[in-house]
């Protein structure tokens, strides 16, 4: 498994403890970092205080919209904008099926768009597969030297 | 100026002129003519007068043939000084005095022509026999006049005719002058009142009436016109400013009507984009805890299978089966908001062409199933394509679904002529619909069949009647229990 770690950018606790079991039923038990809103996602990936932020960033970010202080389009458009993650994988996890929220999405540079569903059992078979994607799958952007 | 266009004033002078001029023309001709003629028949009868005076003295003159006393008889006549030739012959025709005695011999005739008097080149010329009473012819006197008196007297009485001619006609005029304005005051009167009210467009004035004559009933008349035209001038106007004012309130309550209009579509605006808003939320916020009820339900059945019977497993089911179904039918829901949000186009859309799309998808979803789809070719009309696949889809679905507990499903989309236009129908043959409850069968939520029998959250044919409505379009549906149902849609 890569040892690369999931940025899980998620307010509700609900969904967090059930993404987590979901991860773990999966077997994928690489670190999950955990940002309650969209200022600790930045913080974490910038450094708070204008530090540097993580030696390695994340394999892939699970990015919720709805958050508090800074929503989900904005930590992107952040992402998006700076040199350090302007790579980063994000994938957009959402209840909303808005399309406007895809188009949105899209638009600002997510590599991937998952709507949640209601159902658990299904909810675990889509985070099998985002892991089983992103982790293994996938090859990660290089990490851009300092 | 033509005559026709001199005023009438000089018209009406003119005529009177016109006439004492010929009247008083013809009388002094009469006169003068008379005079003329009077004068030379008195002076034919002085001349013969006195030719005969002289005649019946010349007898002795010429009986004795004494030259002398005959010439002495003649120069007599020098009392009359008109006289300017005369003579005397003897009974042969020869010339034996004359007078005046210088008067040179061709200037009387030869000899003498018949007797009588007559008026010969200006000359009264006159023949008197000398005879005495009785007795044979002694000879002849020949007495020649001239006509300057006549000539003084015409010219006499032409001057006094003229005289007289001038004063009259002067008299005329002036009278004329003064007598013409009976006539053409009224007229004047008339015409001007007419120039002013052409000129001033001012209907109160009126024609001063003169007489009882036809001028007089022209001014009357002329009067009762302006009377009219004052009185029409004055309703026309009234009903100017009438119209105005009514055009005027019509304007202002155009403009607020406008103003209303205005409002409200920019209410509906801002209920549109709140529902927008709405629909955004509940599309997360709704979900999300339903999402931990069926999750930590999960939870707890596979942490905790073992310390659950099987009516705890059950209602744990059951629970993350409620959940997931009002995840279901908020999704639906969502969907018909978003019909009636959604911005509507126009195109061209091959109804056959989608409707054998969808047909295919069904089959791939269920393959299992083997349904018959009867779909006719060509069908064609203007729509939002989006929105009207969403309505094909929820009625084909339907058909398939209802159809599942059929040997042999049938799925049918056509057209059929109805009321003078074209309707499209989706028809099968399978569970069909009582056509007591009709009324339900698009309201929301509303279902004829419990979900145990056929799944479904009842949104499906309210968002197809609510696409249809905003096409301008009509739904409606025939059906009958296990007989298969119809569904025409117009566009």
């Amino acid at each position: 498994m890569n040892p690369g770690k999931i940025l899980l950018v998620e307010d509700n606790p609900d969904d967090v403890a059930l993404t987590l079991r979901a991860l773990k039923s999966n077997n994928i038990t690489n670190d999950v970092i955990i940002a309650e809103d969209g200022a600790k996602a930045l913080d974490y990936l910038f450094g708070a205080d204008g530090g540097t932020g993580p030696e390695d960033p994340p394999a892939v970010v699970l990015l919720d919209l709805k958050l508090p202080k800074v929503n989900g389009l904005e930590v992107l458009r952040r992402i998006r904008s700076d040199e350090r993650t302007r790579l980063l994988p994000v994938v957009i996890l959402t209840s909303s099926d808005e399309e406007r929220d895809v188009i949105d999405g899209y638009s600002l540079g997510a590599n991937s768009y998952v709507r949640k569903p209601v159902d658990f059992v299904e909810f675990t078979q889509a985070a099998k597969q985002l892991g089983l994607y992103w982790l293994l799958m996938n090859r990660p952007p290089p990490t851009p030297r300092r | 100026m033509s005559l026709r266009d001199w005023p009438i004033k000089r018209k009406l002078t003119a005529i009177f002129l016109l006439i004492s001029g010929l009247v008083l023309l013809l009388t002094s001709a009469a006169f003068v003519t008379y005079q003329v003629v009077a004068f030379r028949q008195t002076t034919l009868k002085n001349l013969s007068t006195l030719g005969r005076v002289i005649a019946a003295n010349s007898t002795a003159s010429l009986a004795f043939a004494n030259e002398m006393d005959a010439r002495e008889i003649l120069s007599a006549l020098r009392a009359e000084p008109h006289v300017v030739a005369a003579g005397l012959y003897d009974k042969d025709g020869r010339l034996f005095a004359r007078y005046p005695p210088e008067l040179p011999r061709d200037a009387l005739p030869g000899a003498p022509e018949r007797d009588g008097y007559r008026f010969e080149l200006g000359y009264l010329i006159g023949l008197e026999p000398v005879a005495e009473v009785g007795n044979p012819r002694l000879g002849t006197l020949y007495l020649k006049s001239d006509m300057k008196a006549v000539s003084r007297a015409l010219w006499l009485s032409a001057a006094i005719g003229a005289g007289v001619m001038t004063v009259s006609l002067l008299a005329a005029y002036f009278l004329a002058a003064l007598l013409q304005g009976w006539i053409s005051q009224p007229i004047l009167a008339l015409a001007e009142t007419a120039g002013a009210v052409s000129t001033r467009q001012d209907y109160s004035v009126r024609a001063p009436k003169l007489g009882e004559d036809e001028l007089g009933t022209l001014t009357d008349a002329f009067n009762q016109m302006l009377g009219r035209i004052e009185d029409q001038d004055r309703e026309l106007r009234r009903h100017a400013t009438d119209l105005e004012q009514r055009v005027e309130k019509r304007t202002h309550e155009l403009q607020e009507r406008n103003e209303a209009l205005r409002r409200n579509a920019a209410e509906l605006l801002a209920a549109n984009q709140e529902l927008d808003a709405f629909a955004y939320s509940v599309s997360h916020d709704l979900r999300a805890p339903l999402r931990s009820i069926d999750g930590f339900s999960q939870v707890l059945l596979e942490d905790y299978a073992e310390q659950l019977d099987e009516a705890g497993r059950d209602s744990l089911r059951r629970v993350r089966a409620a959940s997931q179904r009002m995840g279901t039918l908020i999704d639906d829901l969502l969907k018909l908001a978003r019909v009636t949000r959604v911005e509507m186009r126009s195109e061209l859309v091959d109804l056959s062409g989608m409707a054998r799309d969808i047909a295919a998808e069904l089959q791939r979803t269920d393959a299992g199933r083997q349904v018959e789809f009867v779909i006719a070719p060509g069908l064609n009309a203007r729509a939002d394509p989006p929105l009207l696949r969403v309505a094909l889809e929820n009625l084909l679905r339907n058909s398939w679904k209802y159809t599942a507990k059929q040997p042999r499903p049938r799925v049918e989309f056509g057209s059929i002529e109805a009321n003078g236009g074209q309707a499209f129908l989706v028809r099968d043959n399978g569970a069909g619909f009582d056509m007591k409850y009709m009324d339900k069968l698009f309201g929301v939520f509303q279902r004829l069949h419990s979900a145990a029998e056929f799944e479904g959250t009842g949104v499906g044919l309210a968002t197809v009647r609510r696409i249809i409505t905003r096409h301008g379009g009509r739904i409606w549906a025939e059906g009958a229990v296990d007989q298969g149902a119809t569904f025409y849609f117009t566009l």
